[in-house]
C-alpha cells in the first residue's frame, strides 16, 4: 500500500511497525548515504537520534550556562541590595554575610536552570510549529499511539521519488507514502 | 543472552509481577489510558467534583471574612502567632515533596515503578503547593501587599532582608512550584500530543494541539526533550530537599526551644516525604479501583510506595527520638521543660495522638498482609495525613504556647474560621485533582509504553 501524490513532495514517508523495524531502517538509510532525514515515534528508542546522523543534545550545555548565571545573579542581587542599596548594621556583623546567601544563590541556579532546560529544548525542536508537513501523511496521527516512521525528505541530494521509495519499501515499511509539503 | 537479561534487570528491580499487565501492547494502553477522558463524564466523577467544589466556596468565603476582618478572626494571639497557616503550610508543601520524589528521585535512580504513577503525583505536588503557598501570605495581616516579599526596586526604597530564613522560604517556595509546573508540563507534552491525535471532538483537538505545541515525536526532539527532562529531575532532586530543609530553617534560625535545633532539616524532609507518599496513596487507591486502573497501577506499586511510607516514617521516628535525647543531653532547662511539657502538658494529647499515628500506626506497613489490602493500607494512610497535620500542631504549638518567659504563656486553639479555611484547602486540592483526572491522562502513556516496550524486548532497549 502506498500513497502517491503529483506535484512537489516535502520527503516520503515509510510506516513500521515497532521500534527495532525503524531503528534498522534508520541505520540502513544512514549507509545508503540519506542524510536529511528524522524518524517518528510513540516513545524514546535508544540509538534513534544517533542512527539518523543527529547531533549530540545541546541542552545540557545550556543548563549549565544558565544555571551559573542564575547562581551569579543571586550573588549580585543580593550583594547589591545587602551592600550598596540597603545596608543594615546587624549587631555588628559583617554586610558582605555570604554564606547567608546561598539558599537563594541555590534557588536562583535552579529556577534559571529550569527555564532554560524547558525552553532551551522547545528552542532547539523549533517547537511550537503550528504546521509541519508531515501531519498530511495518511495514518501519521499513530506516531504519538503506536506506530513508527521514517521521513527520507526531499532536499537531501540522493533522494529520488522513485528509488528512494523502492528504497523504503525493500526496509520492510508496511506503508509508504508521499508527504505533500 | 537471556541470562545477562534477567541480571541486568535484577539490578533494577527483582523480576517479580510485571509492573504494566503483559496483556497490553502499544494500542491497547494508548486505547486504555486515553479512553479515561474521552468517555463520558462519569457519575461518580460529577459528585466528588461537586462536593469538593462546594468545599473549595467554603474557603473562598473563609479568605472573603479573613479580607474583611484581619487575623484575628483565627485563632492566634501575641504568644502563638504562628497557627493554623503555618500548620497548614508546612503540612502542604510537605504533601508536594513525595511527587517530586516519585517523579524525580526515582527517575534518577531508574525505579521503574515511578512510570505509571510519576503524572498523579506530580500533579498532587502542584496542587499541593498551590494550597501551601496561600497559607503564609494570608498570614500577613495584609495580605494585598504580599509582594513586598519580593526584592523589586520600590519609591520606599527598602529591601527584603536576605538574611532571614523567611526570605529565604519565599524564593524556595516560589522556584519550587514554578520548577514543579515546568516538570509536569514538560512530561506532559508527549502525551498531549496523543490526545490531540486521538480526540474526535473539534474542539478539544485544538486545545491539545495547543498546549502539544506541534510535537511530533521526532528523533531529533526526543533527544533533547530526554536531556531536558532528566535534567529538570536532576535539578528537582536537590531543590525538593532544599524546600523543606528552609521551610525548617523558618523554625530552625529561631532561638526558641523546640525549635532551635539542627535535627530540623533532614527531618522535615523524611517527614515531608513520608506525609506526601501517604496521600499519594490516599488518592491511588481509591482512584485506581474507580477507573479499574489495576493493569497499571499494580500491587507491586502499593506496595513499594507502603515501604517507601514505612522507610520514611521511621527516619522520622527517628527524629522524634533525637529531639528529646538533644533536649535531656543539653543539660538546659529550658529545652528539657519544652519536651517535658510536649508530653505531659496541656496538649499531651496531641503528643499522644501524633505518636499513635506517625509511630505506631506505621508500624503496621512491616506485614505483607496489610500492604497488600488495600482498605487496611488506606487506614494506615489516613493515619499519616492526619499524624503529619500533628506534628506540624506539636511543633508549631508546644513550642511557641511555653517559652521563656511564665509571664507570656498563653494557650491556643483554632477558631472555626481557621478550621473552615483548613478544610476549604483540601476541599480545593481535591477539585484540581478531580478536574486534573477529567481532562489529562493521568497516568503517563508515552512512559507507560516505554516500559512495555522495555519488558517485551529487553534487550534492544535496555542495551
Amino acid at each position: 500500500m502506498s500513497t502517491i501524490i503529483t506535484g512537489p513532495v516535502y520527503g516520503i514517508m515509510a510506516e513500521f511497525e515497532d521500534e527495532h523495524s525503524l531503528l534498522h531502517a534508520a541505520r540502513e538509510a544512514y549507509k545508503e548515504g540519506y542524510r536529511n532525514m528524522d524518524a517518528y515515534s510513540p516513545i524514546p528508542v535508544l540509538g534513534l537520534p544517533e542512527a539518523i546522523g543527529a547531533p549530540k543534545s545541546k541542552v545540557p550545555l545550556i543548563v549549565l550556562i544558565f544555571g551559573l548565571t542564575g547562581a551569579i545573579t543571586g550573588w549580585l542581587l543580593q550583594y547589591w541590595v545587602t551592600v550598596i542599596a540597603y545596608p543594615l548594621n546587624v549587631g555588628g556583623k559583617p554586610l558582605v554575610s555570604w554564606p547567608m546567601w546561598v539558599p537563594i544563590i541555590f534557588e536562583l541556579m535552579i529556577l534559571f536552570g529550569a527555564f532554560s532546560a524547558f525552553f532551551g529544548m522547545l528552542a532547539l525542536n523549533r517547537l511550537p510549529e503550528p504546521y509541519h508537513p508531515v501531519f498530511n501523511v495518511p495514518g501519521f496521527e499513530r506516531a504519538s499511539q503506536d506506530r513508527f516512521f521514517l521521513c527520507i525528505e526531499a532536499k537531501d541530494p540522493k533522494f529520488d521519488r522513485f528509488y528512494t521509495r523502492e528504497f523504503l519499501k525493500s526496509l520492510g515499511a508496511v506503508e509508504v507514502s508521499d508527504v505533500a509539503p | 543472552m537471556a541470562d545477562q537479561v534477567t541480571q541486568n534487570q535484577y539490578v533494577v528491580t527483582p523480576p517479580k509481577e510485571p509492573l504494566v499487565s503483559p496483556k497490553h501492547n502499544l494500542t491497547s494502553i494508548t486505547e486504555r489510558l486515553s479512553s479515561i477522558v474521552f468517555t463520558r463524564t462519569p457519575k461518580g466523577w460529577l459528585v466528588g467534583f461537586t462536593f469538593f467544589f462546594a468545599v473549595t466556596m467554603i474557603l473562598l468565603a473563609s479568605i472573603a471574612w479573613l479580607f474583611i476582618k484581619g487575623v484575628g478572626i483565627w485563632g492566634i494571639n501575641t504568644t502563638v502567632g504562628w497557627g493554623f497557616a503555618i500548620i497548614n503550610f508546612v503540612w502542604w508543601i510537605g504533601i508536594g515533596h513525595a511527587g517530586t520524589l516519585i517523579s524525580a528521585i526515582l527517575l534518577l535512580l531508574n525505579q521503574e515503578w515511578r512510570n505509571s504513577i510519576n503524572r498523579l503525583a506530580e500533579a498532587m505536588t502542584l496542587f499541593a503547593v498551590v494550597q501551601a503557598g496561600m497559607f503564609p501570605i494570608l498570614h500577613l495581616g495584609r495580605p494585598w501587599l504580599f509582594y513586598w516579599l519580593f526584592p523589586y526596586p520600590s519609591p520606599t526604597g527598602m529591601w527584603p532582608q536576605f538574611r532571614s530564613a523567611l526570605m529565604w522560604d519565599v524564593f524556595a517556595v516560589s522556584t519550587y512550584g514554578t520548577v514543579s509546573l515546568i516538570f509536569w508540563y514538560t512530561g506532559l507534552i508527549p502525551d498531549l500530543a496523543t490526545m490531540r491525535d486521538r480526540a474526535k471532538h473539534r474542539i478539544s483537538k485544538l486545545l491539545y494541539g495547543i498546549f502539544a505545541l506541534g510535537w511530533r515525536g521526532s528523533a531529533r526532539h526526543w533527544n533533547n526533550y530526554q536531556k531536558a527532562y532528566l535534567i529538570l529531575a536532576g535539578l528537582s532532586t536537590p531543590l525538593v530537599v532544599s524546600v523543606h530543609s528552609v521551610v525548617s530553617l523558618d523554625f530552625a534560625q529561631s532561638l526558641l526551644p523546640g525549635w532551635h535545633t539542627t535535627i530540623f532539616p533532614p527531618y522535615f524532609v523524611a517527614g515531608a516525604i513520608f506525609a506526601g507518599f501517604a496521600m499519594v496513596l490516599t488518592i491511588a487507591i481509591p482512584l485506581r479501583s474507580f477507573y479499574h486502573l489495576e493493569d497499571v497501577i499494580t500491587m507491586r506499586h502499593i506496595d513499594a510506595m507502603a515501604k517507601f511510607t514505612l522507610l520514611t516514617g521511621l527516619v522520622v521516628n527517628y527524629g522524634y527520638l533525637t529531639e528529646a535525647f538533644t533536649a535531656w543531653y543539653s543539660g538546659e532547662i529550658y529545652e528539657q521543660y519544652f519536651i517535658y511539657n510536649r508530653i505531659v502538658g496541656p496538649y499531651w494529647w496531641a503528643f499522644a495522638s501524633l505518636i499513635l499515628c506517625n509511630v505506631l500506626a506505621p508500624q503496621a506497613l512491616w506485614f505483607r498482609k496489610v500492604r497488600y489490602n488495600l482498605p487496611a493500607l488506606f487506614v494506615v494512610m489516613m493515619f499519616v495525613n492526619i499524624g503529619m497535620w500533628l506534628e506540624r500542631f506539636v511543633i508549631v504549638v508546644t513550642s511557641l504556647h511555653r517559652d521563656f518567659l511564665p509571664s507570656s504563656w498563653a494557650m491556643y486553639a483554632g477558631t472555626v474560621w481557621d478550621w473552615l479555611t483548613f478544610i476549604g484547602t483540601i476541599g480545593f486540592f481535591m477539585t484540581l485533582m478531580f478536574l486534573f483526572i477529567r481532562v489529562l491522562p493521568a497516568i503517563p502513556m508515552s512512559e507507560v509504553k516505554e516500559l512495555i516496550a522495555e519488558e517485551k524486548e529487553p534487550t534492544e532497549m535496555t542495551a
